[in-house]
């Protein structure tokens, strides 16, 4: 079978590769060049989903080639029930903001390109398996990131690209030094350097890892969540955030809350669960004040702001601090709701941007005092947008309300069961972080589209293109089918998402191991130890070589 | 004077000193050349030069699966750290006459003896990184610095250029006096110029012995950590580097830097014993100059000197590199030195050849706004200094992350986590300066017309292309690179810079 996750990776960097022979001038050619690479890459994701198997909590489609063998360091790729919703999150948000993109009209060659080469290292971040590779992806967002804020950016547009570059960078260098320290540990322990999280997290499921080396566990927990809380991003670190969103361009804002924010949680699921269960425990409540915090703060902030993008990318603080609240919570209910809450946040806050930018593009502002009673005006544009506020705002019915209500149920679990010192004070803080959402996004509601319509440049607005609608549905229709039928959602992932559980609250030895045969998570979210042949089949990729070790 | 009949002169190889001697003799005949080709006219003095680099660079790859040897009386040392050292110096220097010559016209400077001198310089610091004896190591340092002198004032029109060789040139001697001073202490206590001495006489109890001894060896230090622009010794980097033509600044961060380092790492190998003694002192160095460095390109308006700035603070890598092997030799192999110095050399080498487009008209300006535009101009070479700045900064998968990568692998092997910490922080502060070279490429519109002037000659676009393809492939193809730096493949000449040979990690 062909190595589908390369595909996926390569695919969008020889569309950007391909742009560069293109003329200058051939606008349109650029877009198609760019929209075909965009929906190539999505229904590749779509075959890749409909060949997944949600059964197992194992890596599947594997594929390994050596790269740097001294230091144990591989091209090493798979996907699981968590990575499979990022990636497919990513396809659909490109191809979208590609669509979206026909409004930009400076550099198109350039602003397309960048957005491949985005999506091409958003990609590899989620299929990653290598600690260096991973941050190898991690790392090369920022580039074609920072352009697209500097040159197609608004008015302290190098501020704020500078701002974000520094920001995350700084928070993932020590990353790097916490891997390197990860493969160091692995070389006293076992001999040989590795990079590898497949190979690490077994020795760490075994229990024979940190023997030794516990003391150093904290400082590397540390070193890894730094780089995630930053780019997530959660209070105190998040003030980057509102100003590389108001700066961006409308597709920049949509996959930086709808993919790149992932990262850090994905990071947290990937890395941080599995590979330091020992201290996890112990860093439950700091976190979770951080998440509560932010919470609260970025829902009272975004409700004083003058402009719908900066409230927008304020309340993106607060609801990835649901995220966290619900998966430090470390209850499968609790897990389950952070995992779907950051799908479901990428669905609703990216649709946000996208309405947001249409109206920019007509009006080029986003000033609420220069909006209002824009109802009358353009009412297929004020369904579409109440129905994505509805969502953001958690409404019952939406996918907004299953996410933030699991997470909450999860939280609410732990602090009655008192685990990790947890207690219910700080999920019923949290709870009201909800009203706060409800408050500010009526309010926004309600400054834009009731009132009078007394600015002229408004009286003259027209409502959105048929395209733009059409740009728009499936955004509807993700709305609606999680809210009504998360199951589907979570039929594909809780396997992976009760192995990550079980690995970072089970003690050493009863904690499932990606490379053990014989591992398996029953449908109750349990541990399975037995006869391999009796599992559910893992899609392969006939591609790995395994290194001549 | 009759010879003792007894004495038979020592059998010469002359396969050991046959780069040395290819360069320079390379260098005499295109000096030759020059005297009788029009002045107009360069092309055959600079196809001499590239055909003498190039016999040294075959003489080089030659004798690398050779066993380790010496020749002249101990005074020429063949082993795999000098080899892979020379092979730099020798591609380094072909590279900068690459992107010299039109350079060099636009500014009005056009002299044929550039190329001679260039060559000597670089068989200088050949001989310095090949030998184990000091005195070969001040004479090889005195043959690059004396053409780096007169290089360094080559533009003669400009004051700045007149400014950067007598800086150089006082502070230069003045280092060199330390280090020669240094190298008659290490005399007097050891009764040997050999470097592998220096270990045999610090284990002695004898304090008439080991203070001289240390005495000298700091001087010692100081002149290395002086060439290799180590804070606190760095002060006459950022004005000789911004005043020479923009070439001879090139030759300087890269040729002049790799020798330095290069022998620094071999004098410290050869060192061992006092390690106790030097390692805190250099520890402070490092983080001095990557802190001092680092913060001081930021305030920086000229890329010129932003670029001097920029080799301090990288000095200041190579030093953690250094330390973490002599801090446990058998555990880091001094391949990552080698590999970072190949990694920065085609990072340094690639950016001043694209900055040599800011040649017209007999001057040269570098500040950020001269490169305002460059996009529209020339788009491949603005691609082409973004990667080069992305992988200053560390950005993956290019070479200097590579690169920072495994500095920070060796210095937590070696237990020296602070080091890997300040050269996190001190990188991200460097992402603030580097940006602004991106930024002024790609963001900054030019104020009035483009101008139309930039069309890169080919050989500063090959040197370009060739420096960024190097950035681009050099993580990717680490494995082969470095099988073929460290020899481990090789089981004749495996790399051991130490006088144990460790096994490659």
């Amino acid at each position: 079978m062909i190595p589908i996750l390369s595909w996926l990776i390569f695919i969008p960097l020889i569309g950007a590769l391909a742009l560069a022979v293109l003329p200058d001038d051939r606008k349109d050619l650029a877009r198609g060049t760019a929209l075909v690479t965009t929906i190539l890459t999505f229904g590749l994701s779509i075959i890749l989903f409909s060949k997944f198997n949600g059964e197992t909590f194992k890596f599947q489609f594997v594929e390994k080639i050596p790269w740097i063998e001294k230091f144990g360091i591989s091209y090493h790729l798979g996907v699981d029930g968590i990575s499979i919703w990022l990636v497919m999150l990513t396809t659909f948000l490109m191809v979208i903001s590609v669509w979206f993109s026909r409004y930009v009209n400076q550099k198109v060659k350039a602003y397309m390109a960048l957005l491949l080469l985005l999506e091409s290292a958003m990609l590899g971040v989620f299929l990653s398996l290598d600690l260096i590779l991973f941050f190898v992806f991690f790392e090369a967002t920022l580039v074609p990131m920072y352009f697209l804020i500097n040159i197609w950016g608004g008015e302290r547009r190098a501020y704020a690209a500078l701002k974000f570059f520094l920001f995350t960078a700084a928070g993932s260098i020590l990353m790097l030094v916490g891997m390197v320290m990860l493969a160091w540990i692995h070389q006293q322990q076992f001999g040989s350097m590795t990079f590898d999280l497949v190979q690490l997290q077994s020795s760490i499921a075994q229990g024979e890892f940190w023997t030794g080396f516990l003391h150093l566990q904290a400082i590397v927990f540390w070193f890894f969540m730094l780089a995630f809380l930053v780019k997530m991003p959660m209070f105190p670190f998040h003030t980057w955030l509102p100003d590389a969103h108001v700066e961006a361009p409308t597709a920049g804002s949509i996959i930086l809350a709808g993919v790149l924010l992932k990262m850090g949680t994905y990071g947290i699921l990937r890395f941080i669960m599995p590979l330091f269960p020992d201290v996890i425990g112990q860093f439950v409540l700091p976190v979770m004040i951080l998440a509560v915090i932010g919470i609260l703060y970025g829902g009272i902030v975004a409700a004083v702001q003058p402009d719908v993008k900066k409230l927008v990318a304020y309340s993106s603080v607060a609801h990835m601090g649901f995220v966290v609240l619900g998966i430090f919570s470390l209850t499968q209910t609790g897990i389950q709701g952070g995992a779907i809450q950051q799908l479901n946040h990428g669905v609703s806050t990216g649709a946000l941007f996208l309405m947001i930018g249409l109206i920019y593009e007509r009006r080029h502002t986003r000033m609420f005092k220069d909006f209002g009673g824009l109802k009358a005006q353009m009412p297929i544009y004020a369904m579409l947008f109440l129905i994505i506020m509805l969502s953001s705002v958690g409404l019952p019915g939406t996918n907004g309300f299953i996410g933030e209500f699991l997470a909450l149920m999860g939280a609410f679990q732990a602090g009655f069961a008192g685990m990790n010192g947890l207690t219910v004070v700080l999920p019923a803080i949290a709870a009201t972080g909800v009203i706060v959402a409800a408050v500010y996004l009526l309010i926004m509601f309600k400054d834009m589209f009731y009132g009078p319509n007394n600015n002229s440049e408004n009286q003259r607005l027209k409502d959105i293109k048929p395209w733009e609608v059409a740009m728009i549905a499936p955004f509807i229709i993700l709305i609606f089918w999680g809210g009504l039928q998360p199951a589907v959602f979570f039929e594909r992932m809780d396997a992976s998402l009760n192995a990550a559980r079980l690995m970072a609250t089970t003690p050493a030895g009863e904690r499932p191991n990606w490379s053990e045969k014989a591992h398996e998570i029953s449908a109750e979210g349990n541990l399975v130890v037995g006869e391999a042949t009796s599992f559910p089949d893992i899609p392969e990729t006939h591609f790995a070589t395994e290194g001549h070790h | 004077m009759r010879l003792n009949p007894l004495h038979t002169p020592p059998s010469i190889d002359w396969m050991v000193v046959s780069p040395v001697l290819a360069v320079s003799v390379g260098g005499v005949l295109a000096l030759l050349l020059a005297m009788f080709r029009p002045k107009a006219d360069n092309t055959a003095v600079i196809w001499t030069s590239l055909l003498a680099l190039f016999g040294a660079g075959y003489a080089l790859v030659a004798q690398l699966p050779l066993p380790e040897a010496s020749t002249f009386g101990d005074m020429v040392y063949r082993d795999r750290l000098g080899l892979i050292a020379q092979l730099l110096i020798v591609i380094s220097t072909a590279v900068v006459i690459l992107f010299s010559e039109q350079y060099l016209r636009a500014r009005r400077i056009p002299f044929s003896e550039f190329y001679p001198l260039a060559l000597w310089s670089s068989a200088g610091a050949m001989m310095m990184v090949s030998t184990k004896s000091l005195l070969m190591v001040f004479i090889g340092l005195e043959v690059l610095s004396i053409a780096l002198y007169v290089m360094a004032g080559m533009a003669k029109q400009s004051n700045r250029s007149e400014e950067s060789a007598i800086k150089y040139f006082l502070l230069g001697s003045f280092a060199s006096a330390w280090l020669l001073l240094g190298i008659a202490y290490i005399f007097g206590t050891t009764g040997t110029l050999n470097i592998e001495a220096i270990a045999g006489a610090a284990v002695s109890d004898n304090a008439l012995v080991r203070g001289p001894l240390l005495f000298g060896f700091s001087l010692l230090l100081i002149g290395l950590l002086f060439k290799a622009a180590l804070a606190p010794f760095h002060q006459w980097t950022p004005d000789v580097y911004q005043g020479a033509p923009i070439n001879v600044t090139a030759f300087m961060a890269t040729v002049s830097k790799a020798a330095a380092v290069v022998t620094l790492l071999r004098v410290l190998n050869h060192a061992l014993p006092l390690k106790d003694f030097f390692i805190p002192a250099l520890t402070v160095v490092a983080m001095l100059t990557m802190i001092v460095g680092n913060i001081a390109a930021l305030a920086q308006t000229d890329v010129k000197r932003l670029m001097g700035y920029s080799s301090i603070a990288n000095a200041g890598y190579l030093l953690v590199a250094i330390l973490a092997h002599v801090k446990s030799p058998d555990q880091v192999p001094v391949t990552t030195t080698l590999f970072f110095l190949v990694a920065y050399a085609a990072t340094t080498l690639g950016l001043f050849a694209i900055l040599t487009l800011a040649a017209k008209d007999g001057k040269e300006e570098t500040s950020f706004a001269d490169l305002n535009g460059l996009y529209h101009r020339e788009p491949i070479l603005a691609v082409c200094l973004a990667i080069l700045s992305f992988s200053l900064i560390g950005v993956p998968p290019l070479a200097g992350f590579l690169g920072k990568f495994l500095i920070f692998q060796d210095a937590i092997v070696a237990e020296q986590l602070p080091l890997a910490v300040v050269l996190a922080i001190t990188s991200v502060i460097s992402i603030g300066y580097y940006l602004k070279v991106v930024r002024a490429t790609w963001v900054d519109e030019p104020q009035g017309e483009i101008s139309t002037r930039s069309v890169l000659p080919g050989g500063a676009k090959f040197a370009a292309l060739a420096c960024t393809g190097i950035v681009v492939l050099l993580m990717i193809l680490q494995t082969p690179v470095s099988k073929f730096i460290s020899g481990s493949g090789q089981p004749s000449a495996p790399l051991s810079a130490s006088a144990n040979a460790q096994p490659d990690r």
